[in-house]
């Protein structure tokens, strides 16, 4: 697609996208959202960079093959699961860190969810692109 | 055969040596047994493998098992020593070791379980390990088609025996082989006897090959010849008759067991013997002979009286020995003259001193001459054929002419090549086999000498806990194995057979042609086979033609008519429709939505041009996305938006480089595509409407409510189920997302390929 307007918009757009994405990502846990939609919104993003300029400056852009970056997170959600493992827990028990905690206060929760979360991000993000890049170049 | 190989390393290293070990071993451990068996005890291990279906690993060692266990790894040490040297240098040797090591595990398993299930997959274990041995020298088309028929055939078999062992367990209660065989007067007067007897023996007989699912036996000799040694002499097809030994005591006594085992035995023994004659091919000949030993172990099986189960227990021994030792002494003779005819091989006496002598005792065994553990059996085989009461003389008469023929190809197999002389130039010079071949043969051999001089050996180890485990006990029913036992009818028997079997080598190359000439003329099983399988084949093709059309359309009419049909069809037959359902007062933005998503449909359905109708298509998916935010999901409204975004792009990206189809002489198809849409959505609504009738069960929601926030701290609850609760499901999704994704690209990049690109 060749329009100047649509070239132009997406330039920012599709940053905007992408810094959107990772939001929905990380307020999940207590806001609609998650890695599921986070990675939706992040393959939005780069979609349309893709019918706007290319596929070959999507590519560029994403820097790692989308398959491998599927893999990836398929592999970080999985040693996430098995971390439980450590603790003697059942496998997928999500293990939690909270620093600074007080009697008050939780403190910065972290936990094995995030991580897990993360996976699910990038293999919904990496799964997408997969099959839109190659339809776009292959058809 | 080209497995013979002197080129290359002569030896194997220590993998050739090592699992020579594995079976001595067992062997050596197995003699520990021999004590407390001897003793009348009966010994058993378990431990609990599938508990909640009463599956256990429960192993059983009496009479029976022990004789199969000492067989089993004796047989097979020699086998493996004797194998290191036939296959020396050989460069799949650790996988031939490994393939033969696994089976005999496997039939270690399967004559020592007491537990029908697991006695079945280590019947299994048998099939798929004999197939790789079969198939070893997987280069030759041949030995491939051969291990694919012995699996196939065997392996369909053990279908049926699976479903007799079930039925089986279910009637019985338990499948605890040695709890059922004490329930045998329940099991024969059930009414489920006769289905679960003609399974498991439809099991038994395509294992123990016989008529008429023989003919995969023969051609198993595709494999390497020790293969065949240990497979076809005391293990694999053995199998089946162990199979019918241990369900003796729980199916014996009726009718149908009697008739069935002698008609089908008896039958396979004699013809088995003549199509062993017609052999020119030594290992054809064996296979034959080999078909006639499980033919009459199957017959003696019919019978319960003490005489004849002696008589199976003592010529399954014997058998083993002399087979086992024969098939060995073959290989060697190919091994160092190149060659296995019969009509050339000769004189062989001299340069293979050692094998021929080995084969001379082996032979006389076979023969049934005295002083061998081979007359014994002879001996008891006829005294067993005249106790069975119903048909003395069919069975008497059976047992002659086959061992008569036994007699004459004993000849042809282990005295012509060795000491006939024939001016024939082979295609090796022969000299002597290096001793690991040599030892099995002797070994094997020489047993069969001593256990016909000194039968009390066995007697009371072997022998009589075999029979008493079969029989019950006691008082014992077990015979006595006596080298002379007086001026009796099986004496004269033996003499008739010793004459008999004499006449018939004496003749035998005119009656070889006369009986190639008429097994030419009959029917073939094998090529019977072969048309069973291209009609197979045929079907095959025929229905993937017309289920698998090619054309993506015509896929989508089957499932969606597929969905009407047996959904509709259950809710027709299984419920009762709703009679009446109540609407909620819509607000006027519901309307709205509704009239969207109706505009929506109507559009996508009618339009012509493309981009309209995914246009329109998208426009359905938002208003659905809208229906989730008015009833408080947002979650998967947010889902349902980026996914609909997502596949109209993906949707205009590939439809509008599909190319227009010409449709001129076509039928028009969207008037059945209407019905079938309607339908769909018919069955769709039905359904909607009698699940909302069903009060909503709120239990696992009100799980999720109470503890999302304390003990998984967080607010949105689907989220935290996704990745929390749910996160063993959540990264099954998420891995089948990633395997969609690679198809999807792998299928791309193929068509693209194939296109040129």
């Amino acid at each position: 697609m060749n329009s100047l307007i649509l070239r132009v918009a997406t330039r920012y757009l599709a940053g905007i996208l992408l810094i959107f994405s990772v939001y929905m990502l990380l307020r999940g846990h207590n806001e609609p959202g998650g890695g599921f939609i986070g990675g939706l919104v992040g393959a939005t993003g780069f979609v349309l960079y893709a019918l706007a300029c290319g596929t070959s400056m999507a590519r560029e852009a994403l820097r790692i093959q989308p398959q491998t970056l599927a893999m990836i997170g398929l592999g970080i959600a999985l040693v996430a699961g098995l971390f439980s493992i450590v603790f003697s827990d059942a496998l997928f028990t999500g293990q939690w860190l909270f620093i600074g905690a007080t009697d008050d206060d939780k403190g910065y929760p972290l936990s094995t969810i995030l991580v897990f979360d993360i996976g699910v991000y990038l293999v919904v993000l990496g799964s997408i692109l997969t099959i839109v890049f190659a339809m776009e170049e292959e058809i | 055969m080209g497995q013979a190989t002197t080129d290359g390393p002569a030896t194997n290293g220590i993998w050739g040596w090592l699992p020579v070990l594995i079976p001595l071993a067992i062997f050596g451990w197995s003699f520990s047994f021999l004590g407390p068996i001897s003793n009348g005890e009966v010994l058993r291990f378990s431990s609990d493998w599938v508990p909640s279906l009463g599956i256990s690993l429960s192993f059983l060692v009496d009479g029976l098992s022990l004789t199969f266990t000492l067989l089993i790894s004796g047989i097979g040490a020699l086998v493996l020593l004797y194998s290191n040297t036939y296959l020396a240098g050989h460069p799949q040797y650790g996988r031939f070791s490994l393939y033969l090591v696994s089976f005999m595990l496997a039939m270690l398993g399967l004559v020592l379980s007491d537990n029908l299930i697991s006695l079945f997959v280590f019947w299994e274990l048998t099939t798929i390990t004999s197939y790789l041995l079969i198939g070893f020298d997987n280069e030759s088309a041949k030995s491939r088609r051969s291990a694919l028929q012995a699996l196939l055939l065997t392996g369909a078999g053990a279908l049926a025996l699976l479903a007799g062992l079930i039925l089986l367990g279910v009637t019985a209660g338990t499948f605890e082989i040695s709890v059922i065989l004490a329930k045998g007067d329940e099991i024969r007067a059930h009414a489920l006897y006769l289905p679960i007897l003609i399974l498991i023996l439809a099991g038994a007989f395509t294992k123990s090959a016989q008529v008429p699912f023989h003919f995969w036996l023969p051609n198993a000799m595709a494999a390497p010849t020790p293969v065949s040694a240990f497979l076809h002499s005391a293990t694999m097809v053995k199998a089946g008759v162990y199979l019918m030994a241990r369900m003796h005591p729980a199916f014996s006594g009726t009718e149908v067991w009697m008739w069935t085992l002698t008609i089908f035995g008896a039958t396979t023994a004699v013809f088995a013997s003549f199509l062993a004659l017609r052999q020119n091919d030594l290992k054809q000949a064996l296979a034959y002979t080999t078909l006639m030993a499980l033919g009459t172990l199957t017959m003696f099986l019919g019978s319960d009286t003490g005489y004849a189960i002696t008589a199976f227990i003592t010529f399954l021994i014997v058998h083993s020995l002399y087979k086992a030792a024969l098939f060995l002494i073959v290989g060697c003779i190919d091994h160092e003259t190149g060659t296995r005819r019969a009509d050339i091989l000769g004189g062989l006496g001299r340069a293979m001193p050692i094998t021929a002598a080995a084969a001379a005792l082996s032979a006389m065994s076979m023969a049934g001459f005295p002083p061998f553990l081979g007359f014994i059996g002879k001996e008891l085989k006829y005294a067993g054929a005249i106790a069975v009461t119903s048909e003395p003389f069919f069975v008497a008469g059976a047992a002659l002419l086959a061992n008569s023929l036994m007699l004459a190809v004993a000849g042809v197999v282990a005295f012509k090549p060795f000491w006939r002389t024939t001016g024939e130039p082979l295609p090796k010079t022969p000299h002597e086999a290096p001793w690991p071949m040599l030892a099995g043969p002797v070994i094997l051999a020489a047993l069969g000498a001593v256990l016909g001089i000194a039968p009390g050996l066995i007697q009371n180890t072997l022998i009589t806990p075999t029979v008493d485990a079969m029989l019950g006990a006691p008082p014992t029913e077990a015979k006595e194995l006596k080298l002379w036992a007086g001026v009796n009818i099986p004496l004269f028997l033996s003499i008739a057979t010793f004459v008999l079997g004499l006449a018939l080598y004496a003749v035998h190359p005119t009656l070889r042609n006369i009986l190639a000439r008429l097994d030419d003329m009959t029917p073939s099983f094998d090529r019977g086979w072969d048309r069973i399988l291209d009609g197979l084949k045929a079907l095959a093709g025929w229905q993937t033609r017309l289920i698998q059309s090619g054309v993506l359309r015509r896929y989508m009419f089957i499932i969606f008519a597929t969905f009407v049909a047996v959904i509709g069809a259950t809710l027709y037959l299984r419920t009762d429709l709703p009679t009446s359902f109540e609407i909620e007062p819509l607000a006027a933005k519901q309307w709205a939505v509704i009239i969207l998503m109706i505009a929506g449909t109507l559009v996508t359905v009618a339009t012509r041009s493309r981009i309209t109708a995914i246009a329109s298509l998208g426009v359905v998916g938002i208003t659905v996305a809208l229906v989730f935010i008015m009833y408080g999901a947002p979650d998967v409204a947010i889902t349902q938006l980026l996914v609909e975004t997502l596949i109209v792009v993906l949707v205009a990206v590939a439809m509008l480089r599909l190319p227009f189809l010409d449709r001129r002489g076509e039928s028009d198809h969207r008037p059945l595509d209407a019905l079938l849409a309607i339908g769909v959505g018919t069955v769709t609504t039905i359904t909607m409407l009698l699940v909302l009738e069903q009060p909503l069960d709120l239990r696992l929601t009100e799980y999720f409510e109470a503890t999302s926030w304390p003990e998984a701290f967080g607010r949105n609850i689907v989220n935290v189920i996704l990745v929390d609760f749910r996160a063993l499901d959540t990264f099954g999704e998420i891995a089948v997302v990633v395997i969609a994704a690679l198809s999807a690209y792998a299928l791309l990049r193929t068509t693209a390929k194939e296109a040129g690109k």
